[in-house]
C-alpha cells in the first residue's frame, strides 16, 4: 500500500517589542519573577487592555514577508480557559478575523521547489510560566502578555523534509524582518505539529496525531519521520490511527503516547469588547512594506547571479539578516565577493560558534573584514598571515594598522627578493642539481629556505616565479 | 417543563465555568435556567437576515498605544495580595495536567 | 447633617465663603451616616480617617471659586476600585480585597478634590435589580424600608435619597443607575457608552457598562458627570468627544420649546402599572405645555431587548468573572486537595446564586453548538434594536418613557423568581444595548413611592437630556419631596 502524508504546522513567533501586547510592562527576560508585571498582567478586577501599535505593525510586516493578504478590518477575540498562567482565564487572540490570511513560502527540497501555503496568521498574547516542584506549582507572569504571532500552514506539507524546509523558510524570512529572534532554543519560535497519513487516492484526510516536545527543527523532522512510519504501520496492519497527542523522545527518537483526545476543547470564543476594532489603512501597509529589508530569496538570487556565488554559499550567507547585511557591506567596500563569502562561512562562523555569540554582538565590522580581504587580494599579506589578522579584527583592530605594527607586510618586491634567492641558490648547489635531475621536491626545499631568510614574509607566488626563472637559466 | 436544558447539560456547563452544584441546587437551577433560555429563544422571531452583529457600541476605531515600555512597579503589592506566594512566585497546588503547551 | 435642602452649588458657595469647612462638612456627613445607615444599610465601608485627613488638607489649601466640587463628600459604588480602600463588589469573593490602583473616576474625583466618604452596597458584581444579591446586606429604600432600593446601585441611590451624601457614583449595565434612582426619587444618568472611562470599574458586561452619577437634582448630576467624563488612555473604548460643562448650560432660560420628543407606545404597554403610565402621560403634558411636541413613536423590537441583553451581558460576564479563580487575589477556598479544587471550590463558595446563574447562562450561550443561536443571534438583534432608536432619534431630540414598569417592590417579593426580576429591566436595557445616554428623574408618586421618568438621547447628547430634565424640574416639585427616614429629617 502506498501512502501520502499531510502535515500541519502551527508556529508561534515571539515578537521583539519594547512593551507587552496589551499592557505597557516591559518585554524583557532574565529578571526576577513577576518583576515585569502590573495589574493588567495579573488580570486585576477593573483593568482593561490597550493594543500595542508596534505589535499590529509587526503583524503586518510578517504578513508581507510571508506573501499573505492583510485583513484590513480586523479585531481581537477572547479564548476562554482556566490555567494558572492565564490570569484573566481568557487569552486575547484573533479567531474570527485574523490579521492576515493566504500566504505562502517557497521551499527547496533536494532541488525541487514548492510553494507551501499559509492558511492564516494572527496576533495574540503569550501566557505566563509555571514551574513545578513536588506538591506545588509556581507562577511567574513576566511572560504573560508577550506578543506572539501564530502562523498556521495549509495542509500542503507532504513530508517531514518539507516540514523542515518550511520552518527554515519561515524562520529566515521572519528573521530578516527583524520582528523576532525566531530562535527555537530560546523559545522565541515554538512549533506545534500534526500529521496524518492516508492511502494514495483516498479523498478524506487520515486521523491526525499531534506531537509535543519538539525543541529544534531536527527534532520536528525526526519526530514526524517516526510518526509517519508508525501511522503507516498501524494502517498496514489493519488498525486505525487514534486522535492523540504524542511526545517526542529525544533520546530514542520515538514518539510516546501522552493522551488520547476526545472531542475538542470548548474555548467559547467571542469578540473582545474592551478593544475597538482595527481598520488597517493601505497607507500604513505601504509604509511598512517600503521599509522592509530585502528578503533572503531575493538576496540569494542576487548573490548567485550578480556576484557569482554558488547556491550553497548564498544559502549559508543568508542564514541571518545580520550575516547577509555584513556580507553586502563587506562587498560594497570592494572586497572580493567570493573571499568575503568564504571568510564569513569559514572563519567568522567558526568564531561565532566557538564563542556562542551572534554576529552583531562581536567587534567584527565589514570595514575591517573588507580591509583584511583587500590586503590579501593585493598581496600585502598572505592568507596565512590573514589568520593572525583575523584574530586581530575580532578584537576590533584595524587590519592595516595591525599589519604594519606587527611587520606582517609581505615581501613582494622582486628587486628585494632576487638577492635573497641568489644567496640561497649559491648556498645550495646540490638542490640545483637535484632540480636539473627532475627532482621537483628540491623546489619546496629552496622556497622553505627563502621563507626562512625572510622570516615568512616573502610572497610565495613571487618567490616561486623568481625561483623558477633562476633555476631554468 | 419545556426541557431546553437538562441536568446533564447544566452540569456540563458548570464544568466549563468551574462551578459545582449540589443536587438540591441543580434541582432549583435547572428549571430556572430552562425558563430563561425559553426567553432567549424568542429572539428567533426577529428577522436578522443580512444584519451585522454588534459587539461594541464604542465610537472609537483604530485606537492603539505606542510601543513604549513602562514598569508600573506594582509587583510587590500584587504579590502581597496573592492568597499564597513564595520567592516572588504565585503559589498554587501542583499542576498535574500534562497537556501544558509550555 | 443631611443633604436634603441643599445642592452642590450652595455647598460650594458655603465652602468658599468659609461658612463651613470641608472637615466640618465631612465630619457631619459621617455623623449622619452613622445615625441613619443602620436603617437603610447603604454603605459597606466608610473611609473616615482618610476622608477627614483629605478634607483638612483641602481646607488648609483653601477652596477657590473654580473648584466647584472641592471639599464636598461623595460615595462610590463598591465595584469602583479605590487604591488602599477595600473594594468588594458586594461579593464574598472580594470580601477582603484591597485594590492596588485607582479607577479613573476615583482619580478624577480626587482631582476635583471631592471627598470619598465610603463605598456603597450593591447587587453582587452589579447583577440584580434590588440590591438583595449583596453578599453582605440588603439596602433599604429610603422612602420605605420594607421596599427594595432597586439595583444594582441600590446603596448609592439610597445614600443620596436618604440625605447621607449629596452625590454618589453608580454603574449601569442594564438600568443599574436609572432604576434605583427612580425607586428612590432622585436623579441618575447612564451616560453614552464611552463617555466615562471604565478603567477600574469591575467589569460585568464590558460592552454595556457605564459609570454615572446619582444626585438629588439635575444640575448637580450634570456637574459630577462633567468631572468624571472624558477620554482615558487606559480605556480604548472611551470616547475622544469633547466634554461640555453640562451644568453651565442649565439656567433660568433653559427650555424645551420647539423640541420634538418621542414617546414609544411600547414603553406604556402591558406590564407598566397604571400609576407609572399616568405619571409619564402627565410629564408628556408638562412638556407640551412648555412648548415641546410629544409624538407617539414606535420601538418595535423593544420587547426583545431583555432576551438579547441577558445573553450578551451574561456571556461577557461569564468571561469577565473567570479571573476570580482563587489564584492571584481574592477568595481561595481552604479545604483544597488540588488545583481543580482551588478553581471549583473558590468559585462555588465565593460567588452567590445570581452571579452563578449569570455565569451559567453566559457560558451556555457561548458554548460549542449554541453560539450562533444565542450569542450571535443576540448580537444581531442588538443591531436591530439600535436601528429602531436611530430611526426615532433621527427626527426627535429625545425619547421619554418610564424607567421601570412599577415603583419599588417589597424586599423578598421577587428574589425567588429570576425571570420576573429580569423582565423589570425591559425599559432600561435597550438603552445600554444601543449605547445611548439615559437620564432618570423624579416624575411622580404611587402610594408614597417615587416614580421615575427616563429620557433617552442621541449618542453624546447628554446636554439635551439635562436641559429637558432641568426644564421639567423647574416646572414640577417631585424632586423637592424627601423621604421621612423614620421621622429623622
Amino acid at each position: 500500500m502506498n501512502f501520502e502524508t499531510t502535515i500541519g504546522l502551527e508556529v508561534h513567533v515571539e515578537l521583539k517589542t519594547h512593551s507587552k501586547i496589551f499592557s505597557p510592562s516591559p518585554v524583557e527576560f532574565g529578571v526576577d519573577p513577576n518583576a515585569n508585571t502590573n495589574v493588567i498582567d495579573w488580570g486585576y478586577p477593573g483593568v482593561l487592555p490597550t493594543t500595542n501599535k508596534g505589535v499590529v505593525a509587526d503583524g503586518i510586516i510578517a504578513a508581507l514577508a510571508l506573501h499573505a493578504d492583510v485583513e484590513q478590518h480586523t479585531h481581537f477575540d477572547r479564548k476562554n480557559y482556566f490555567y494558572p498562567d492565564n490570569p484573566k482565564a481568557y487569552q486575547i487572540t484573533q479567531a474570527d478575523k485574523p490579521i492576515a490570511h493566504d500566504g505562502w513560502v517557497e521551499v527547496d527540497v533536494d532541488g525541487v521547489k514548492k510553494k507551501i501555503g499559509i492558511e492564516e496568521m494572527h496576533i495574540e498574547e503569550d501566557a505566563g510560566k509555571n514551574t513545578h516542584e513536588r506538591d506545588y506549582s509556581y507562577v511567574d507572569l513576566n511572560r504573560q502578555g508577550t506578543p506572539l504571532i501564530e502562523i498556521v500552514s495549509k495542509p500542503d506539507i507532504a513530508s517531514p523534509a518539507e516540514a523542515y524546509a518550511y520552518l527554515e523558510a519561515l524562520r529566515q524570512r521572519i528573521q530578516f524582518t527583524g520582528i523576532s529572534d525566531v530562535k527555537m532554543e530560546e523559545g522565541s519560535m515554538r512549533v506545534d505539529v500534526n500529521i496524518s497519513v492516508r492511502p494514495v487516492g483516498q479523498k478524506k484526510f487520515g486521523t491526525k496525531t499531534e506531537l509535543k516536545n519538539l525543541n529544534s527543527f531536527n527534532y520536528v523532522q525526526r519526530g514526524l519521520e517516526y510518526e509517519e512510519k508508525r501511522q503507516q504501520q498501524v494502517l498496514m496492519s489493519g488498525g486505525s490511527v487514534r486522535q492523540e497527542t504524542r511526545r517526542f523522545d529525544e533520546k530514542t527518537g520515538e514518539t510516546i503516547l501522552m493522551r488520547v483526545k476526545e472531542g475538542s476543547d470548548d474555548y467559547r470564543y467571542f469578540p473582545e469588547p474592551d478593544l475597538p476594532a482595527l481598520n488597517i489603512s493601505d497607507d500604513w501597509i505601504k509604509e511598512l512594506g517600503d521599509a522592509m529589508p530585502e528578503m533572503p530569496t531575493k538576496r540569494r538570487e542576487r548573490y548567485v547571479n550578480d556576484l557569482g556565488l554558488t547556491d550553497y554559499d548564498a544559502m549559508v550567507i543568508t542564514q541571518t539578516k545580520e550575516m547577509s547585511d555584513f556580507f553586502d557591506a563587506t562587498v560594497a567596500l570592494k572586497a572580493d565577493s567570493k573571499m568575503a563569502a568564504n571568510y564569513l562561512q569559514g572563519d567568522v562562523n567558526a568564531y561565532l560558534n566557538d564563542n556562542h555569540v551572534d554576529l552583531q554582538a562581536t567587534k567584527l565590522t565589514p570595514a575591517n573584514l573588507a580591509g583584511m580581504i583587500n590586503l590579501v587580494s593585493d598581496g600585502t599579506i598572505s592568507s596565512k598571515m590573514a589568520k593572525k589578522v583575523f584574530k586581530a579584527i575580532t578584537n576590533g583592530e584595524e587590519p592595516k594598522a595591525y599589519v604594519e605594527a606587527h611587520g606582517l607586510v609581505q615581501l613582494s618586491d622582486p628587486a628585494k627578493l632576487q638577492p635573497i634567492i641568489d644567496d640561497v641558490l649559491q648556498a645550495n648547489p646540490q638542490s640545483i642539481e637535484d632540480f636539473n635531475n627532475g627532482k621537483k621536491r628540491a623546489v619546496g626545499f629552496l622556497v622553505g629556505q627563502i621563507m626562512k631568510q625572510t622570516h615568512g614574509q616573502a610572497n610565495p607566488q613571487v618567490v616561486n616565479k623568481l625561483l623558477m626563472t633562476a633555476l631554468k637559466h | 417543563m419545556a426541557n431546553r436544558i437538562n441536568r446533564e447539560q447544566v452540569q456540563h456547563v458548570a464544568g466549563l465555568a468551574k462551578l459545582e452544584f449540589t443536587d438540591a441546587q441543580l434541582d432549583a437551577f435547572t428549571p430556572q435556567l430552562d425558563d430563561i433560555i425559553g426567553l432567549f429563544e424568542t429572539l428567533s422571531e426577529v428577522d436578522t437576515e443580512g444584519v451585522e452583529a454588534t459587539s461594541s457600541v464604542s465610537d472609537q476605531l483604530n485606537v492603539m498605544r505606542e510601543d513604549v515600555a513602562d514598569n508600573w512597579g506594582q509587583s510587590q503589592a500584587l504579590l502581597k495580595n496573592a492568597p499564597d506566594a513564595a520567592r516572588g512566585f504565585i503559589k498554587v497546588p501542583a499542576i498535574i495536567d500534562e497537556s501544558e503547551d509550555n | 447633617m443631611n443633604y436634603f435642602k441643599t445642592d452642590l452649588a450652595s455647598l460650594h458657595a458655603d465652602l468658599v465663603a468659609k461658612k463651613i469647612s470641608s472637615k466640618e462638612l465631612t465630619q457631619a456627613t459621617f455623623d449622619n451616616i452613622k445615625a441613619t445607615d443602620p436603617k437603610v444599610d447603604a454603605f459597606l465601608n466608610l473611609n473616615e480617617e482618610a476622608a477627614l485627613k483629605q478634607a483638612a488638607e483641602i481646607d488648609a489649601q483653601g477652596i477657590s471659586a473654580d473648584q466647584p466640587l472641592a471639599g464636598i463628600p461623595v460615595a462610590l459604588k463598591d465595584n469602583i476600585v479605590t487604591k488602599g480602600m477595600k473594594t468588594t463588589a458586594a461579593s464574598k469573593m472580594l470580601a477582603d480585597f484591597t485594590p492596588v490602583y485607582d479607577a479613573t473616576v476615583t482619580e478624577k474625583l480626587a482631582q476635583a478634590q471631592m471627598i470619598t466618604v465610603g463605598k456603597t452596597n450593591m447587587d453582587e458584581f452589579a447583577m440584580g435589580g434590588s440590591t438583595e444579591n449583596s453578599a453582605f446586606k440588603t439596602t433599604k429604600n429610603a422612602w420605605d424600608q420594607t421596599k427594595v432600593p432597586g439595583g444594582s446601585s441600590g446603596g448609592s441611590a439610597t445614600a443620596v435619597a436618604s440625605g447621607q451624601v449629596p452625590a454618589a457614583l453608580g454603574s449601569d449595565t442594564g438600568g443599574s443607575i436609572r432604576q434605583p434612582a427612580s425607586f428612590n426619587g432622585i436623579v441618575g444618568i447612564k451616560p453614552t457608552y464611552g463617555r466615562v472611562s471604565r478603567w477600574g470599574l469591575i467589569a460585568f458586561g464590558s460592552s454595556l457598562d457605564q459609570i454615572g452619577p446619582l444626585t438629588h437634582g439635575v444640575k448637580d448630576n450634570a456637574s459630577v458627570l462633567s468631572a468624571i467624563s472624558g477620554h482615558d488612555d487606559h480605556d480604548l473604548t472611551s470616547s475622544t468627544q469633547a466634554v461640555p460643562d453640562f451644568a453651565a448650560e442649565l439656567n433660568e432660560a433653559t427650555s424645551v420649546k420647539g423640541m420634538r420628543i418621542g414617546l414609544p407606545k411600547e414603553f406604556l404597554a402591558e406590564g407598566v402599572s397604571d400609576d407609572v403610565k399616568a405619571a409619564i402621560l402627565a410629564a408628556a403634558d408638562t412638556y407640551r405645555k412648555l412648548g415641546a411636541t410629544v409624538d407617539e413613536v414606535s420601538l418595535p423590537h423593544n420587547k426583545y431587548g431583555v432576551a438579547a441583553y441577558y445573553i450578551i451581558a451574561s456571556s461577557e460576564a461569564s468571561s469577565n468573572l473567570q479571573r476570580f479563580d482563587g489564584i492571584r487575589y481574592g477568595y481561595r477556598a481552604q479545604d483544597v486537595q488540588n488545583l481543580e479544587d482551588v478553581y471549583v471550590k473558590s468559585r462555588s463558595e465565593g460567588f452567590g446564586d445570581e452571579v452563578k446563574r449569570r455565569i451559567m447562562l453566559g457560558t451556555f450561550s457561548l458554548s460549542a453548538g449554541f453560539y450562533d443561536a444565542y450569542f450571535l443571534k443576540a448580537a444581531k438583534v442588538r443591531t436591530v434594536i439600535m436601528n429602531d432608536f436611530k430611526a426615532v432619534l433621527k427626527d426627535h431630540d429625545f425619547i421619554m418613557g418610564p424607567v421601570a414598569p412599577t415603583p419599588a417592590f417589597g424586599i423578598g417579593a421577587e428574589i425567588k423568581d429570576p425571570l420576573t426580576m429580569y423582565m423589570n429591566d425591559v425599559l432600561t436595557i435597550p438603552v445600554n444595548l444601543a449605547g445611548l445616554p439615559g437620564l432618570s428623574l423624579p416624575a411622580g408618586f404611587s402610594n408614597n413611592l417615587p416614580v421615575g421618568m427616563q429620557l433617552i438621547g442621541r449618542p453624546f447628547d447628554e446636554s439635551t437630556l439635562y436641559k429637558a430634565g432641568y426644564a421639567f424640574e423647574q416646572n414640577t416639585d417631585f424632586h423637592l419631596q424627601v423621604p421621612t427616614l423614620g421621622g429623622q429629617n
